[in-house]
């Protein structure tokens, strides 16, 4: 169930310079939360700004019901919430989107993110490896060296981890998905899971299309309300006729999509 | 029609439906199939900027807001409230154009046309370029709207624009709303329409008011 709430900094690590990891108490949303869910939330308490941000989840310790989600300070609203402090309350309301990602027994699955959309893949690689028998092979793409993160974490909850960056500083020189097609002539995954650029997203998409590999992609859209009313955050389906072409919204019917369904 | 009725008819409360149409034949279809559904009433829409070549034309003038208004009144027995625009110099032409052609109330105010510029990408944030600002911040707006239409219309009027607390509410009622509503808080906070009555409530015991009613309208001007 959806829970407006208050949720209490228990822990701030600074990844990078403009990069926080929050972990917040929130049993309720934890205890119902699945991998690919956002939570929507309030920077300040006041009146300015106003409208709530929304951030996927990171990670969830169900154990102690923490919660943990990781940001980049990016404008107003993300710059006031990287001065929160341990021991605040953060008004929240979690766990929003009701398009998840799929956790089920795969045989090979791929998972490609680069940027700041690796964060909703890690909960998703690590309920993929804690509860199903899946192979799990994790591409990273970052622009470089400097911006390389998680990389320990992410290695815990794969079988195999491959970093790229686009100027070759740190790890594999190029893009993450010309590894994945690489490893692709050897064997074929069974499943795609992507979230990051929308470049990134539009060639895995293309990607899996031409050979047919189940895809679900994570979608970003600027949204007032996360809640499915104010209709902002439109997304078309790709079946729609392009006359009167159909729309969906990332916050409810996403945002984790089948890569076949929408127009990107 | 088929999704969202059927899930609001789970609540106690009665639904309205907000209509928008880019021609008054629009209009008028919309408001037959209205018409026949199991509602409680309609809000004509004469005033969104958010929706393309929009009805913002319609609802801007006296005799513009009187001819959509007029046309659907002869179509629509439920109860038929107008919303109207603040993007007008003068708000009290196109509520008596509602009034004169039956509506049995207004609704204000829609959002204000607003424009937003990224200055460091030079371009405006949105991509239709324009769009509606809505929020606290019109507020004063809002109540200074109801307040002029109030003198103007004997119909009854439903005040929003900017109410996330009960004071907020109290404000537009003492300007001369019988109703208000919310929209932009239920943004920030899902229940704020539940906080808005007890905010009433509290105001009310404050002032020993034992009906509501007695605070519509009641303002004494400076
Ligand atoms: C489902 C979802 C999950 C997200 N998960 C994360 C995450 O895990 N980590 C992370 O760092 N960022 C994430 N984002 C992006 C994050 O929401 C934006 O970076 C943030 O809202 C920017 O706010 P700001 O006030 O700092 O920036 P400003 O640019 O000042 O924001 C102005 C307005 O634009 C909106 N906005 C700006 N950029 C975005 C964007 N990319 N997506 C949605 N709204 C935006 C803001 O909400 C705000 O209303 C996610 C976005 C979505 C839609």
């Amino acid at each position: 169930m959806k829970v407006n709430c208050k949720a209490e900094i228990v822990k701030i690590e600074k990844l990078k310079e403009d990069l926080y990891k929050f972990s917040i108490q929130a049993e309720e949303i934890v205890s119902c939360a699945k991998p690919g869910q956002f939570i929507d939330v309030r920077v300040v308490d006041g009146i300015e700004p106003l409208l709530r941000r929304p951030i996927s989840i990171y990670n969830l310790d169900k154990e102690n019901g923490i919660l943990e989600f990781i940001f980049q300070v990016k404008g107003k609203g993300t710059s006031l919430l990287a001065q929160r402090k341990v021991g605040e309350k953060l008004d929240i309301i979690g766990p929003l989107g009701y398009g998840t990602f799929s956790i089920k027994d795969y045989k090979n699955v791929a998972i490609i993110g680069g940027g700041i959309g690796m964060f909703p893949l890690y909960e998703l690689a690590k309920e993929l490896k804690e509860k199903t028998t899946s192979n799990v092979h994790i591409y990273m793409g970052f622009r470089n060296k400097d911006l390389v993160t998680l990389e320990e974490e992410f290695k815990n909850v794969s079988d195999e981890l491959t970093i790229t960056t686009d100027d070759g500083s740190y790890g594999i020189s190029g893009f993450a998905i010309n590894e994945l097609k690489k490893d692709c002539e050897k064997e074929v995954p069974d499943k795609i899971f992507a979230c990051g650029p929308l470049p990134m997203l539009k060639a895995v998409q293309a990607f899996a299309a031409q050979n047919n590999i189940p895809c679900e992609i994570s979608l970003e859209e600027k949204m007032a309300c996360g809640l499915g009313v104010c209709l902002g955050c439109a997304v078309k389906t790709a079946k729609s006729p392009s006359d009167a072409p159909e729309y969906w919204h990332v916050c409810k019917a996403g945002p984790v999509f089948n890569a076949t369904d929408v127009e990107i | 029609m088929e999704n969202d009725l059927p899930y609001l008819k789970q609540f106690d409360t009665a639904i309205i439906v907000n209509a928008c149409g880019s021609t008054i034949e629009d209009y008028v279809e919309l408001a037959k199939v209205l018409n026949t559904l199991d509602i409680d009433g309609v809000e004509l829409n004469l005033s969104c900027p958010n929706v393309k070549a929009g009805c913002l034309a319609f609802g801007t003038s006296y005799e513009g807001v009187k001819e959509v208004t007029s046309q659907v009144r002869k179509v629509l027995d439920k109860p038929l409230i107008v919303k109207l625009t603040p993007n007008v110099t003068d708000i009290t032409a196109p509520a008596l154009g509602a009034q004169d052609a039956g509506a049995d109330g207004v609704s204000l105010i829609n959002t204000l046309l607003g424009m937003s510029i990224d200055i460091h990408k030079r371009r405006p944030h949105l991509a239709n370029n324009t769009g509606g600002l809505s929020g606290p911040c019109v507020k004063p707006v809002g109540v200074r709207m109801v307040y002029q239409v109030a003198q103007k219309v004997n119909i009854p009027i439903l005040g929003l624009g900017g109410i996330v607390t009960g004071e907020d509410a109290i404000e537009y009622m003492l300007a001369g709303a019988t109703a208000v509503s919310v929209g932009t808080g239920n943004f920030i906070t899902p229940d704020t329409a539940i906080k808005v009555v007890e905010g009433i409530e509290n105001y009310m015991k404050q002032y020993n008011i034992q009906d509501v009613n007695e605070i519509v309208g009641a303002v004494q001007m400076n």
